[in-house]
This record gives C-alpha cells, sequence and structure tokens, in this order.
C-alpha cells in the first residue's frame, strides 16, 4: 500500500468554491420560485442514447442514473411546477481530463420558458457565479458557415469526410455516420474557436442530433431541434432543450435509439416506460437545461483538469 | 502483437499505425456531452521522429508494435554498420545503419552504453544516455586563469561532434556533455 494515496485530488479552494457555489445556487432559485427536488440515482429503467453508456448494479435491472432527465420530467407532469436538483449522474467509460465517470450536475426546468427564455436565465445564474462574460448566441448553421465555410444541413458526408481527415487527423470510416462527423468537426475545430471569455450559447442543431428536444422546421426548410449548449473557456457547460412533450415522438425515439445501439452491438436498454405514461398524462410545456458543476469549477478556478476539483 | 483499445493508450505505449512503429506521447479524451467520444493521440513515428496526431472514435483499437528497447555497449564501425552488443552477458551483437543511429552519432564512444530500440529484431534507433564523457581533440589553446565566465569557442570532441567550451578548456580535457541539447556541462577531472 503506498501510504500517500489517501489524500484526495481535489484542491483546498475548489472545496471551498464548491460550497460557496451550492449556496448561491439555491438563493438564486430560491428567489425565483424553483423547488429544489430530489430524485432516485437508482431506476430500473435507463438511458437509450447510443453515446451514452450506463452503469448497472448487481441489483436486478437497476441503472446508475446518467441525468435525472426522466424522473424530474415525472415531477413536472405531476405538477411540481419549475424544479431545480444538484445530483450526481454516471456515464460508463467517460474518463479524461474533463470527463469522470461519477460527476455532478445541476439540472433545472422552467415551466412555461421556451429555450431562448431558459438561455437567458442561464446566463443571469452565471453572471451571479462569475461576472460579468460578455454572451454570445450563435446558430449552428451559423457558426459552421463563419468557421468552416460549409451549411451543415447540405454539405455532403464525403466532404466533411474530407475536412475530418485533412484538418482533424482523422482515420475516416466508410460506416461514420454524418452526424458523427459533424461531432467531431464541432469538437475538434469550431470549439477551439469559440471567443474564451465569452458565453457562446450555441442554438438550433439538426433534428438527427435532437436528443430530447423538440423539433421544428426553419425558414430555410431544415428540421431543426431546439436544443442549446453552452461554451466557456473552451469547455463544454450545459445542454438545454425546449422538451419534446409528445409521447409518441419520445416513444419512436427510444425504439429508434435502441435500434442504432443493436446496430453497433451495444447493449438493448430498458426504456423509461413511466417517463411515456407521465407524457401521456401531459407535461406542461417547459425548457431544462444540465450544467455540469464540476466543469463551472474548473473553469471558474481556470483548472485544466477535473481531477483539481473533485474529490 | 496484441492490440490496444483507445482507453488502453498511455504515454510510452508502442504501437503500429499506417504501417509504421510509433510511441504513444499524449491521449485525450473528447466528447460531447450528447454524441460520440473521441480519442485525440498524439504519436511519435519511431522510425522518422515526427509527431502525428491523430483522432480516434473511442473504443477503436491498434495493434500493438514489437518494438523493445534495450541497453547495449557500442562497439565499433566498419563504415556501413554500427556494432552494438548487449548487455545482459548473451554477447549478442546488433547492427545499427547509419539511419538508426543518426540520433546518437556524436556522442557515440566504444565501450559506452546506449539504449538500443529494436523493431522486429532491427535496429530502430539508439538514444545515447543523457550525459556523456569526452575527450577534446581540438580548440584553441585555452585562456589560463580564466576559468570563470565570460565568452565561448568550439571544441571538436573524439566522436567528431562540436559543442561551444568555455575559453579555459584545452586539448586533452575531458567534458561532461548534455546530449538532449549539445551543451557542455563541466569538465571531468582525470
Amino acid at each position: 500500500m503506498n501510504s500517500s494515496d489517501w489524500r484526495p485530488g481535489v484542491l483546498p479552494e475548489a472545496i471551498e468554491l464548491r460550497a460557496r457555489v451550492y449556496r448561491q445556487i439555491r438563493e438564486y432559485f430560491q428567489s425565483r420560485q424553483v423547488t429544489e427536488v430530489e430524485t432516485p440515482l437508482l431506476s430500473p429503467a435507463g438511458n437509450t442514447d447510443p453515446n451514452i453508456e450506463s452503469l448497472t448494479t448487481s441489483d436486478p435491472c437497476s441503472y446508475l442514473q446518467t441525468s435525472p432527465e426522466f424522473a424530474m420530467k415525472r415531477l413536472l407532469a405531476s405538477g411540481s411546477g419549475s424544479i431545480y436538483q444538484i445530483c450526481k449522474a454516471f456515464r460508463k467509460g467517460e474518463s479524461g481530463r474533463r470527463h469522470r465517470t461519477e460527476f455532478t450536475l445541476l439540472e433545472w426546468y422552467r415551466v412555461a420558458f421556451d429555450y431562448h427564455q431558459l438561455m437567458a436565465d442561464v446566463v443571469a445564474l452565471l453572471q451571479q457565479l462569475l461576472g460579468d462574460r460578455d454572451v454570445v448566441k450563435v446558430s449552428y448553421l451559423q457558426l459552421f458557415q463563419d468557421c468552416l465555410g460549409v451549411d451543415p444541413y447540405q454539405i455532403e458526408k464525403t466532404k466533411l469526410a474530407d475536412i475530418a481527415h485533412s484538418e482533424a487527423g482523422y482515420r475516416v470510416d466508410e460506416a461514420d455516420s454524418k452526424d458523427m462527423l459533424l461531432e467531431l468537426l464541432m469538437s475538434h475545430l469550431i470549439e477551439p474557436k469559440l471567443a474564451p471569455d465569452a458565453l457562446t450559447f450555441v442554438y438550433d442543431y439538426p433534428a438527427s442530433q435532437c436528443a430530447l428536444a423538440q423539433v421544428v422546421t426553419d425558414d430555410a426548410g431544415n428540421a431543426v431541434a431546439r436544443r442549446f449548449e453552452l461554451y466557456s473557456g473552451g469547455i463544454e457547460l450545459a445542454n438545454g432543450y425546449q422538451e419534446l412533450t409528445a409521447w409518441q415522438e419520445q416513444q419512436r425515439r427510444f425504439t429508434a435509439e435502441n435500434q442504432k445501439r443493436k446496430m453497433k452491438g451495444l447493449p438493448v436498454i430498458v426504456p423509461d416506460n413511466q417517463l411515456i405514461s407521465a407524457l401521456q398524462h401531459g407535461l406542461p410545456p417547459c425548457s431544462g437545461v444540465a450544467l455540469g458543476i464540476d466543469r463551472l469549477l474548473m473553469l471558474m478556478l481556470k483548472a485544466d483538469n477535473i481531477d483539481r476539483v473533485v474529490f | 502483437m496484441a492490440s490496444y483499445s483507445t482507453n488502453e493508450f498511455r504515454s510510452g505505449l508502442k504501437v503500429m499505425l499506417e504501417g509504421e512503429p510509433c510511441s504513444i506521447l499524449e491521449n485525450e479524451f473528447v466528447k460531447p456531452g450528447k454524441g460520440q467520444a473521441f480519442n485525440r493521440v498524439k504519436l511519435r513515428n519511431l522510425k522518422n521522429g515526427r509527431v502525428w496526431e491523430r483522432t480516434f472514435k473511442s473504443g477503436e483499437s491498434l495493434e500493438g508494435a514489437d518494438v523493445v528497447d534495450l541497453d547495449m555497449e557500442y562497439l565499433y564501425s566498419d563504415g556501413e554498420f554500427w556494432h552494438f552488443m548487449m548487455t545482459d552477458g548473451s554477447y549478442e551483437q546488433h547492427a545499427a545503419d547509419k539511419n538508426a543511429v543518426a540520433g546518437a552519432l556524436d556522442w557515440l564512444k566504444e565501450q559506452d552504453k546506449f539504449s538500443v530500440t529494436l523493431y522486429n529484431g532491427a535496429v530502430l534507433s539508439v538514444t545515447p544516455p543523457n550525459f556523456v564523457e569526452l575527450e577534446v581533440v581540438e580548440t584553441d589553446p585555452g585562456l589560463k586563469g580564466d576559468t570563470a565566465q565570460g565568452g565561448s569557442k568550439p571544441a571538436t570532441l573524439t566522436t567528431g561532434a562540436v559543442v561551444r567550451v568555455p575559453l579555459f578548456v584545452n586539448i586533452g580535457d575531458v567534458l561532461r556533455i548534455d546530449t538532449r541539447n549539445g551543451e557542455y556541462q563541466n569538465r571531468v577531472s582525470k
């Protein structure tokens, strides 16, 4: 046994800062009549997203949550009103400078907010925590046009593959989907170009990357998801949606995602049928967002490794 | 050879990439909250020393490279090959061509120990120790008493390497040299 290994890697100032951030978050939501809630970390249903792997427990059919989204939506459908939660989430195999298998999320839902109102809410909270910051809002389409000179909706897959190969050193694989290539260009070529000190919201994602957001048709005839991502300091901080409320569509997405899982040889996940039932009963129009607390602390302390801000 | 998945990529791991043996320098996990996970990897091509940056989907794998680093003693050169001998008592010899020995050429002294990298059993590269001690064979006469700072001059060592040395250094002096930057460290008393 190495006796010096017992010390947590967290910086002393990160311990203090986390406590202060939690206090300020609670004050912020309390003053806006948003209720703090707690939902189970363990669930008999998992996340079907083919890019997110759930941790399972030896307890029969129990998944550790990858986010509190489904449980919080059941609260919303039951009439909770606007709610927030600070909780742990778990994603198998995610480990790196900005990733931990176990991490902390702040997730909140605002009833009757559209996603632009929710972005303003995110800004109001972050201005309290970070002080004044420039806010940039740019659509996914505009961002690709500005940074790479391409229209992500119209461009052919082979052209994206060429850029991925020449600009990001990517070994192109015939089986790669267009979305996968777009994600690669986003994280490798576009994110590094975003203004480091600003809060940059990217919104209106291709419908194929809708996750749990509503999909609409934009002026140019593209199917876009009412989804946004927030970046600051080169870090992806938050992901939000104007929430999908149609239960049939939610069920279709669960099924489609499990089919993708089968094709990729990934385990098929038990979908959350209680969420479907809750949507059948009726989810009030709302928008919700998840913000990575550990990454927020990294940003505030200019830490380059998540190990410095978590135990 | 075994193959290694991106989550096993560690600094120093030797893998094959595009038919070339490489050593992994850095491996960064990159993943959007919703979307495909990638690993951004820096590798050194062990044949030419160039650094490559490549992106892999997380979970992809590369074949391991049959590359080993062994301690060997430098014996002699026949003009075409440079010969090294294992120091493990086996007396096994390996010949390096000019390309493989290029990085160590300035510091090759007989009976000194070098780290020899073998790829599929053949010498791929030769790495000198961080410090070597070599004798000066040619330099301007030393300035007596000038043992402090001020000025430098070129000096040729037994290996043919030319290094900048302080003015007090004389022919016949043995010098300690840092092979990583080719800089003079100090004079070694005989």
